[in-house]
């Protein structure tokens, strides 16, 4: 793995941030702002699914987004050879 | 035993626990004073970052303000949790890697420039004393609730404890002492959570109980979900539906972004980035720090929905002499008021303020024993005033709970607020002995005198943050926005260009922060201060309130910054190598090593 470069280990982890908050754009701003009316129409236990996101599933999935960036820049670092030591 | 005794007990216990671990982490370099040495384990570091950064305002006030205001109260829910998402992958891994000690440090070295570092100081210590303020005030207020002690000596007792932790240890003191604090804050947050969820729907956890179906006076299930009942209940006083908002959905928008922006941008947040051993760990940190924030926050809402349904169903339209023995202990403490409108002797709630300001009570008491004001009265029929801090401070008692859950409460106050002020501290401390007098004015300065400069920084910042906390400015409900809007205009995106964009250079970073700091600083003076009266969404600019607004001088900062970056010259080659180094987390040092 020795060939990869830096450069290359960069672009895929602005890549993987770049997917990653676009989930956390659209959990937060898309279900829990903008599209917090339509999908106040849809029930999800005793929740309005609109308002469960607002005030819960958002910062479910924020934790999920960090446990997941954090695994695979593991996986990264070791796959270009740039962790530490 | 009383509530008084155990409530000395467990706040004296907490504070003997505090001071041991404060003479146990005693420092002798500057590098343990700002970082802790860079030692910490990731799992601590988060449980400290999360005591750091929730504060009294979060421990006492959120679930209050989510219970009144329902669904427009997922701005601060979102906001104060994403922005832990942004840190995590935009900023703390790199700042780490770059291992300096402070935010300016960052700013100083990598724009090349004093001014910047000088700017940047600024910066931390006006956000810092604007917010620590606050947290001396919060101490004080808990100590007079529960202690019944004088505000002021209980800000005094404040700052003795703090001073003594924070100027002997230092970051290794404040670090360890905010793990302990986040237990004991955590602890008493969730345990009145947890007997209130399971009173009312017989679920165990918040989380769950918050979607559940109520039980009834019988413990049997009613068939009606508690947030079915609760809009209900709230449209038939007249308020509008608990899950739906009144604020503008841009205004919803922006004010989400610059808390979430601002969190990711303040000082004391960043700076605990830096006291673990390795860029690895300042992400699995973040994810942490995150998971003992989601605990206390994903439950607020949950108990702010429960108590906002105990509290109509016990007391609206309930005869006064009939109500239940909290409702007179706070109406004495001053938190309550009731003025019978109607004449009828029994509480009515609905829309709107009962009189107009907080209670001013004339001495005497009414023919049903309540306590008599001398504001002037509402046209609406609304009699009752509650002050949202209840919701929280008043749960264990709503809820019949042992007398040693209200002493815990006491103590989960005190620590959400002390461990704020001290991270606040120690950012300013390090910005004045490190930014300012080592950077700057005095480089030759010896270690030993750099930390006993960093000491007396910390000890001269806690008695004026004290003296604060003692004479109020009439402003600290409003700085929140200002904390937060300053963060996210000025520091957030001049760190993240500096990381991400290689060509930012000296030019673009200093235009970009002082002109989103000087549009930030002045809208929200404008509206808050000078013309308050003015604060209307049709003066506003496209409708974007004071809280808002740190997002669109955020955007300006960036516009600016690419702008005049573009103009001038791209930064030394020195400075771009720095840029491709904290890109990776393998460090040069060990590189040369073998």
């Amino acid at each position: 793995m020795k060939g990869k470069s830096r450069q290359d280990y960069w672009k895929a982890n602005v890549r993987l941030i770049a997917t990653l908050l676009v989930i956390w754009f659209i959990v937060s701003y898309g279900f829990g702002v903008l599209l917090v009316e339509p999908l106040n129409a849809i029930h999800f236990f005793g929740f309005k699914l609109g308002f469960w996101f607002a005030q819960q599933g958002a910062i479910y999935t924020f934790l999920v987004l960090i446990v997941f960036y954090a695994w695979s820049m593991n996986r990264l670092d070791r796959e270009y050879d740039v962790e530490e030591q | 035993m009383d509530i008084q005794f155990l409530t000395y007990l467990f706040v004296g216990g907490s504070f003997v626990l505090y001071i041991g671990i404060a003479i146990a982490s005693r420092v002798g370099s500057t590098k343990e004073f700002y970082v802790a040495g860079g030692g910490v384990s990731p799992m601590a570091n988060g449980a400290a970052t999360a005591a750091d950064w929730m504060s009294a305002a979060s421990f006492i006030s959120m679930a209050g303000i989510i219970a009144y205001s329902g669904y427009d109260a997922s701005v601060y829910l979102m906001g104060w949790t994403g922005g832990y998402v942004l840190l995590a992958m935009l900023l703390a891994p790199y700042l780490r890697k770059f291992g300096k000690f402070t935010v300016p440090d960052f700013i100083g070295d990598r724009y090349y420039s004093n001014v910047a570092r000088t700017v940047a100081v600024i910066c931390v210590i006006f956000v810092s004393f604007t917010y620590v303020a606050g947290q001396m005030r919060g101490t004080g207020i808990v100590f007079a609730r529960f202690l019944e002690v004088d505000v002021d000596l209980g800000v005094v007792i404040g700052m003795v404890i703090v001073f003594f932790y924070a100027v002997l240890g230092g970051m290794k003191g404040i670090t360890y002492t905010q793990v302990a604090q986040y237990c004991v804050l955590i602890f008493a947050f969730t345990v009145p959570a947890i007997f209130l969820s399971i009173m009312m729907t017989g679920h165990v956890l918040p989380q769950t109980g918050f979607g559940a179906t109520l039980l009834d006076s019988a413990g049997n299930d009613s068939g009606v979900y508690l947030l079915t009942r609760l809009d209900e209940l709230v449209t038939e006083l007249g308020f509008r539906e608990y899950t739906s908002g009144a604020k503008s959905t841009l205004d919803v928008f922006f004010i989400t972004a610059a808390l979430m922006c601002g969190t990711a941008g303040l000082p004391h947040v960043i700076v605990r980035f830096f006291t673990v051993p390795r860029v690895r760990d300042a992400r699995v940190s973040a994810g942490w720090a995150l998971f003992f924030i989601a605990i206390l926050y994903t439950s607020a809402p949950a108990v702010g929905a429960f108590a906002r349904v105990n509290l109509i169903e016990t007391v609206d339209n309930a005869a006064y002499e009939e109500l239940p023995q909290w409702f007179y202990n706070w109406e004495n403490s001053g938190l309550i008021a009731w003025v019978d409108k109607n004449g009828d002797g029994r509480v009515q709630m609905a829309a709107g303020d009962p009189f107009s300001g907080t209670p001013s009570y004339s001495g005497e008491r009414g023919s049903h024993g309540e306590r008599l004001l001398t504001n002037a009265p509402t046209d609406n029929p609304s009699e009752v005033y509650i002050d949202r801090d209840i919701i929280v401070l008043a749960n264990p008692e709503i809820g019949n709970l042992p007398a040693w859950v209200v002493a815990l409460v006491a103590a989960g106050g005190v620590a959400a607020a002390l461990s704020t002020a001290a991270g606040l501290l120690l950012v300013i401390s390090s910005a004045i002995s490190h930014d300012l007098l080592k950077k700057q004015l005095k480089p030759d300065i010896s270690e030993k005198g750099e930390l006993l400069a960093a000491r007396i920084a910390a000890a001269v910042a806690i008695v004026i943050a004290g003296y604060f906390g003692i004479n109020p400015p009439g402003f600290v409900a409003e700085v929140v926005a200002f904390a937060f809007g300053l963060a996210a205009s000025s520091f957030f995106p001049v760190i993240l260009m500096g990381i991400f964009y290689k060509r930012m250079n000296r030019e673009g970073a200093i235009a970009g922060m002082l002109v989103g700091l000087i549009f930030t600083f002045s809208y929200i003076v404008y509206f808050k201060f000078i013309a308050p009266e003015m604060s209307t969404p049709e003066h506003w600019w496209f409708g974007v309130s004071p809280e808002g607004i740190g997002t669109l001088g955020m955007i300006f900062n960036f516009v600016t910054a690419l702008v005049v970056s573009k103009l001038t010259a791209p930064p030394p080659a020195s400075i771009q190598h720095i840029v491709e180094e904290i890109r990776v987390p393998r460090g040069a040092g060990s590189a040369i090593d073998h």
